[in-house]
C-alpha cells in the first residue's frame, strides 16, 4: 500500500552566507501491506513527522521515491490526496469552531456534497463517541477529546492509507488505551495505517511493524516480537540510582559497567540514567554471578531486576542511546 | 468551477466563524466610528473655503476616505488570520484534501472583503444622521470599488505573512506601508490641500487615485474618469498581487 525508496529531505535554514541545511530524512526505505499497522519508533528530531509530511504530500523530497495505494507521489500527488487520511502531531483545528461544523467542512473539503458531509460527519461524531461536545466551541476541549476528533477529521472520507502523527502523544493512560482501539477499528474497517510514535508500548503492542528510525535513518525493522529476539537472552537491569544507595554507592555505576562489561557471561553493558543494563543469555545464572562479583568489589548495588527484552534495548543496542526519557 | 465552490466553502467556513464572534466584529467599527463622529466636524472647518460650507458637506468628503482607509487596513491585518491558521495547522489538514489550493486563500480573503463592506455600511448609516447624502446607485458602486481595494490589500498582507511568516515583522512592515500610503492618499485631509510636492508624489499612489475615485462617487459625479480609472489600477493590482500570493501560498511549505 505504501512503498518508499530512498525518500530523503533536507531544509535550508537561514538565508545568505549563514544558511546551512539540515538533513532532516537521509534516505529510508520502507513497505507497507494492505490493511498492517505499520509504525515509525524514534526520538525527537528522527525525522518522523518529516516523513510523513512527505508522504501526505505537504512537503516535496528532496530525492527518493514512494507510491501510496499506487499511485507515485511525486507525479501525481493529487491524486495521493483523494485516497490518504493525514492527522498532524499538532492539531489543526479552528479554536472557535466546533466538532460538528470542521467534520462537515472537512468532508466537504473531499469534494463532498453538504447533505453527504452532514450524515458523515454524524456517523464520525457517533463512531468516535464525540456526542457530548460536538457542538461545543473546540478551545473547551480536554487534549483526549480533540485528538479523537482530530482522528476523525482525518477518516471522515474512509481513506485507504491513514497517517498518524504521534496519535497519543501528551494523552493520559486511558485515553492512549482508547485511541489504540480507535486505530484498530480503522484497521478493521479496511485501512492501512502508518503511524509515528515515541512510545516503547505503542509501538510493541498497537503496531504489526515496526521501523526504528534515528537521525533521519531507520536502523531497525521487522515485527515487535522479532526485534526483540534480535536481542537474544535476557535483560537484568541493576539500579544504582536508588534512594537509599545513590549516596554511596551513586558513583559505582561507572566501576560497575567497566568490571561487568569484561564478564564472561555478559554480552553488553550500557548505562541508563543511573541504571546498568546488562545482557546475558538467562538471568538465572547472570543474577547470581552479578551479585558476587559486585559484592568482591565492595560494590553495593540498589535493585536487580531481570526482564525479557524491550524495544528500547533494540534501540540502545542500535544506536547506543536509550529512548525512554 | 472547482475553484468557486471551494472559494464559497473556505468563504463559508471563515464568515462563519466571523458572525459567531460579534464582539470582535463591533470592536472592529469603533475607531472608524470614532474618526466618524470627532474627526469628520473638523473637515468643516477646514474645508470651508473649498465648497464644505454643512457638515453634509464634510461628510461627503471625510465617509469616502475612511472606507478607503478602513479597506487599507482592514486588509492589510488579514495576513495575521493567515499566519495563525497556518501555525495552528489548520492550512496544512486542508491541503492534504484535494480542495483547490488557491480556494484556500481566496476565500479567506473573500472574506475580509464582505467583512469591510458591513463595516462600511454601518458608517454609511451612522453617517446618514449627519446629513450624508449620496446616491444610491453611487453609493453601491462605491461598495464594489471597496471591495476590490480590499482584495488588494489582504493579498498586499499575505504576500508579506507569507514572506516574513513572523506577526511581529508583519505588524511593523505593514503600519510602515500603511501609513504613508494612507496619508498620502488623502483619506484624512484631502490631497488638494497638500502642499504641491506631496500632490506629485501621491500621483503615484494607487490609493489616491481610489480615494479620488470614491470621493467622486459620493459628489455625484460618477461619470468622471477618476472613477474608472480608479477602479482599473485597484482591480489590475488586486490581481497581480493576487496571483503572487497563490503563488507563494502554493509553493513548497515548510
Ligand atoms: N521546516 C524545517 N526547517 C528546518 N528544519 C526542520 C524543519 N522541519 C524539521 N526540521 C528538522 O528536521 C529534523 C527532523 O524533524 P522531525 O519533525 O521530522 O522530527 P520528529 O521525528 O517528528 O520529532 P518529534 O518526535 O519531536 O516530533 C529535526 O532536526 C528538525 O529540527
Ligand atoms: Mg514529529
Amino acid at each position: 500500500m505504501i512503498e518508499a525508496t530512498g525518500l530523503r529531505k533536507s531544509f535550508r535554514v537561514g538565508r545568505g552566507r549563514g544558511a546551512t541545511t539540515v538533513e532532516a530524512v537521509r534516505g529510508v526505505d520502507f513497505a507497507v501491506r494492505r490493511g498492517e499497522i505499520v509504525g515509525f519508533l524514534g526520538p525527537n528530531g528522527a525525522g518522523k513527522s518529516t516523513t510523513l509530511r512527505m508522504l501526505a504530500t505537504l512537503i516535496r523530497p528532496s530525492g527518493g521515491a514512494a507510491t501510496i495505494a499506487g499511485v507515485d507521489l511525486l507525479r501525481a500527488p493529487a491524486q495521493v490526496r483523494r485516497r490518504i487520511g493525514f492527522v498532524a502531531q499538532a492539531s489543526g483545528t479552528y479554536d472557535d469552531s466546533t466538532a460538528r461544523r470542521d467534520l462537515v467542512l472537512q468532508a466537504r473539503m473531499h469534494g463532498l456534497s453538504k447533505s453527504v458531509a452532514q450524515e458523515l460527519a454524524a456517523g464520525a461524531i457517533r463512531a468516535f463517541q464525540l456526542d457530548d461536545f460536538a457542538d461545543r466551541k473546540i478551545k473547551t476541549y480536554s487534549g483526549g477529546q480533540r485528538r479523537r476528533l482530530d482522528v476523525a477529521l482525518g477518516v471522515i472520507h474512509s481513506p485507504q492509507v491513514m497517517f498518524l502523527d504521534e496519535p497519543t502523544a501528551g494523552l493520559d493512560p486511558p485515553s492512549r488505551v482508547r485511541m489504540w482501539q480507535e486505530v484498530r477499528r480503522l484497521r478493521e474497517e479496511g485501512m492501512t495505517i502508518f503511524l509515528t510514535t515515541h512510545y516503547l508500548d505503542e509501538a510493541d503492542s498497537l503496531c504489526d511493524r515496526v521501523s526504528i528510525i534515528d537521525a533521519g535513518r531507520i536502523v531497525a525493522e521487522g515485527t515487535p516480537s522479532a526485534l526483540k529476539r534480535e536481542i537474544s537472552g535476557d535483560v537484568v537491569a541493576v539500579d544504582f540510582a536508588a534512594a537509599d544507595v545513590a549516596d554511596e554507592t551513586g558513583g559505582d555505576l561507572p566501576a560497575a559497567t567497566k568490571l561487568l562489561a569484561e564478564a564472561p557471561y555478559v554480552h553488553a553493558a550500557e548505562p541508563v540514567d543511573g541504571t546498568l543494563r546488562l545482557y546475558d543469555d538467562s538471568a538465572a545464572t547472570a543474577i547470581p554471578q552479578v551479585m558476587r562479583a559486585l559484592y568482591d568489589r565492595g560494590i553495593e548495588p540498589g535493585a536487580i531486576e531481570a526482564r525479557r527484552p524491550s524495544l528500547d534495548d533494540v534501540f540502545l543496542a542500535k544506536t547506543g542511546r536509550s529512548l525512554a526519557e | 468551477m472547482k475553484l468557486v465552490r471551494d472559494t464559497w466553502l473556505i468563504f463559508q467556513q471563515e464568515a462563519g466563524l466571523m458572525v459567531r464572534n460579534p464582539v470582535m466584529v463591533a470592536f472592529s467599527l469603533a475607531q472608524p466610528i470614532t474618526y466618524l463622529i470627532l474627526f469628520a466636524p473638523f473637515l468643516k472647518v477646514v474645508m470651508v473655503d473649498r465648497g464644505a460650507s454643512t457638515y453634509a458637506d464634510a461628510y461627503r468628503i471625510y465617509v469616502p476616505g475612511l472606507f478607503v482607509a478602513m479597506g487599507l487596513f482592514g486588509g492589510l491585518f488579514a495576513g495575521y488570520g493567515l499566519l495563525s491558521a497556518l501555525r495552528a495547522g489548520i492550512i496544512d489538514r486542508c491541503r492534504v484534501t484535494p480542495v483547490s489550493r488557491t480556494g484556500l486563500l481566496l476565500g479567506r480573503a473573500l472574506m475580509h472583503v464582505c467583512l469591510n463592506v458591513v463595516q462600511a455600511m454601518v458608517v454609511t448609516l451612522v453617517a446618514l444622521p449627519f446629513g450624508l447624502r449620496v446616491h444610491l446607485a453611487n453609493l453601491l458602486v462605491s461598495y464594489a470599488l471597496l471591495s476590490v481595494m480590499v482584495l488588494l490589500s489582504t493579498s498586499i498582507s499575505y504576500d508579506i505573512a507569507l514572506l516574513v511568516r513572523n506577526e511581529n515583522s508583519l505588524g511593523v512592515l505593514v503600519n510602515t506601508v500603511g501609513q504613508p500610503v494612507s496619508l498620502l492618499a488623502g483619506v484624512l485631509i484631502p490631497l488638494v490641500l497638500a502642499p504641491m510636492w506631496i500632490q506629485r508624489v501621491a500621483v503615484w499612489n494607487p490609493f489616491a487615485w481610489a480615494t479620488d475615485g470614491m470621493r467622486a462617487l459620493f459628489a455625484g459625479q460618477i461619470t468622471q474618469s477618476v472613477v474608472w480609472q480608479g477602479a482599473l489600477i485597484m482591480s489590475g493590482l488586486a490581481a497581480a498581487s493576487l496571483f503572487w500570493s497563490s503563488r507563494l501560498f502554493n509553493r513548497d511549505v515548510s
